[in-house]
């Protein structure tokens, strides 16, 4: 049996194709999936990510937990409603989740895990957190929704009467009412993320819809989410890459060298010997599009496609791809018999609403 | 529910023939298959002069999300593809039955078109 939002009938109402996702059901699109992208990079769009694990970590020895749990050091928090984005890393280094961490109180932090790895996250973290005076409690009772585009802070503040959301930096959030807001997304726009009330989450959709804030589904998510050249865990990282092959290099704090998180063994283990493959993107011409699992050959070897589409905005085939090292720009995609000339390029895709200069065409 | 040609033949893989004057016949997916497909982005046609076989497939539609093959509903030899589709594969998904059209085939045996659906077994079919 396969669970529901809060905002399912809302869904359901409106005509949307609904899958199962992660044990949830939820609309994969409402009508033509282009279109609620452009919705997004043009105007506002929004998506119901209720699917999405929240769990609260509280108690004096929520920090050093933390500390030791997550490869991004939660101790980079500056104020409270911060977060950062880091991952959960296994002894190998290999990644277990991706996560959005906020500290809310000085004792108090929040992590939004994904939905997918929600029972193995929370065996983990309740296993590797047992020594540390950490309460974690998974936050069920809480629905999410993600409004994102160039006018969609214009939507929140009008609509919440919440000006500050207009100030909030990237990253930072704030508690307004029953809602706690953050500048969050996984789109590449601007935009926020309101976690809030199952009950209250209905009415707000309601709103934002009148509005004429575009419901976007999954699919949309995805097309954005790899335009922006953000990763999606199961696919283009999991137990198997490390953070160093994935692009998220930058998420990974060594400094200071005594904090001695989860993986560093095995990361500092990578780094001296050097890492063998990396997460890169590709832009393709014509002739077909690709899709998870196609080969990819290099003049270094063989890569893989962890994540191909079609980009709206770009009105071309793009991919992200794991490849050699080594490897030069030059690059192969087999794709039903057939060889995609394609072009490594450094990610993202699309930066604010544009292309981003200087891809090269094929 | 959409509206469904009553001079089609059906298959149940959702792709729609017709048979023209010229003896030829023309191929395309339904308006129910393009929209469950959603916004084509990309269709990749059979050759002309390829020999195809009833149930095989021979062409490939793309999504944003998904590649979906298309089955030859009849046996034969292609005789034509519709090009435009390179250019605008959203065609498909705009007049499925008219432009968008994928191919046509010169039928091995005509009488492969009786083993398809016609327009009201297909309705049933899609209304499930």
């Amino acid at each position: 049996m396969s669970q529901k939002t809060p905002l399912y009938d809302e869904h359901v109402k409106a005509g949307a194709r609904m899958v199962e996702f992660a044990g949830w059901q939820l609309p994969i699109r409402y009508g033509s999936l282009v279109e609620e992208h452009h919705a997004v990079r043009r105007h506002a769009g929004m998506f119901d990510v209720s699917h999405m694990t929240v769990v609260d970590i509280e108690g004096a020895g929520a920090r050093d937990a933390l500390r030791r749990l997550l490869a991004n050091d939660v101790d980079k928090i500056r104020e409270p409603g911060q977060a950062i984005y880091g991952c959960m890393l296994d002894e190998r280094g290999g990644i277990i989740d991706d996560l959005i961490t906020y500290r809310l109180e000085d004792d108090f932090y929040r992590m939004v895990v994904n939905a997918a790895t929600r029972a193995g996250d929370l065996e983990w973290i309740e296993r590797q957190l047992a020594d540390f005076d950490a309460k974690v409690t998974e936050r069920d009772d809480l629905a999410m929704i993600a409004v994102q585009g160039p006018e969609a802070i214009d939507h929140v503040v009008e609509l919440l009467g919440a000006p500050d959301v207009a100030s909030l930096k990237p990253f930072r959030s704030l508690v307004h009412g029953d809602c706690f807001i953050a500048r969050t997304g996984y789109t590449g726009e601007d935009g926020c993320e309101i976690i809030l009330p199952d009950q209250v989450a209905v009415e707000t959709w309601r709103k934002l819809v009148e509005r004429g804030v575009v419901p976007c589904g999954l699919g949309a998510r995805d097309s954005l989410r790899l335009e922006a050249g953000l990763n999606l865990y199961g696919q283009d990282m999991d137990r198997d890459t490390t953070p160093l092959e994935s692009n998220l290099a930058w998420t990974v704090a060594f400094e200071p060298p005594d904090r001695e998180f989860i993986g560093r063994g095995a990361l500092e283990k990578q780094k001296s010997e050097g890492v063998s493959r990396k997460l890169v993107g590709l832009v393709l011409g014509t002739g077909g599009i690709p899709r998870q699992g196609a080969r990819v050959v290099t003049d270094a070897g063989d890569g893989v496609v962890t994540s191909g589409g079609f980009s709206p905005t770009l009105e071309r085939p793009v991919a992200m791809a794991r490849i050699p090292q080594d490897a030069g720009d030059e690059a192969v995609v087999e794709l039903r018999g057939r060889e995609l000339q394609a072009r490594a390029v450094k990610l993202p895709f699309v930066r604010n609403g544009k292309p981003r200069e200087g891809l090269p065409s094929l | 529910m959409s509206n469904i040609p009553s001079e089609l033949r059906f298959a149940e893989t959702h792709e729609w023939a017709e048979l023209l004057e010229d003896g030829t016949v023309r191929v395309g997916v339904s308006d129910h298959a393009q929209e469950q497909l959603g916004d084509l982005v990309f269709v990749e046609l059979p050759e002309e002069g390829e020999e195809i076989t009833r149930g095989e497939a021979c062409a490939v539609v793309e999504s944003v999300k998904a590649a979906s093959d298309i089955y030859a509903p009849i046996t034969g030899e292609v005789v034509s593809v519709n090009e435009a589709l390179n250019d605008s594969p959203e065609t498909v998904n705009n007049d499925p039955y008219g432009d968008g059209w994928l191919f046509t085939i010169k039928p091995t045996d005509e009488n492969d078109l009786d083993e398809l659906m016609d327009a009201d077994a297909y309705a049933e079919h899609t209304d499930e």
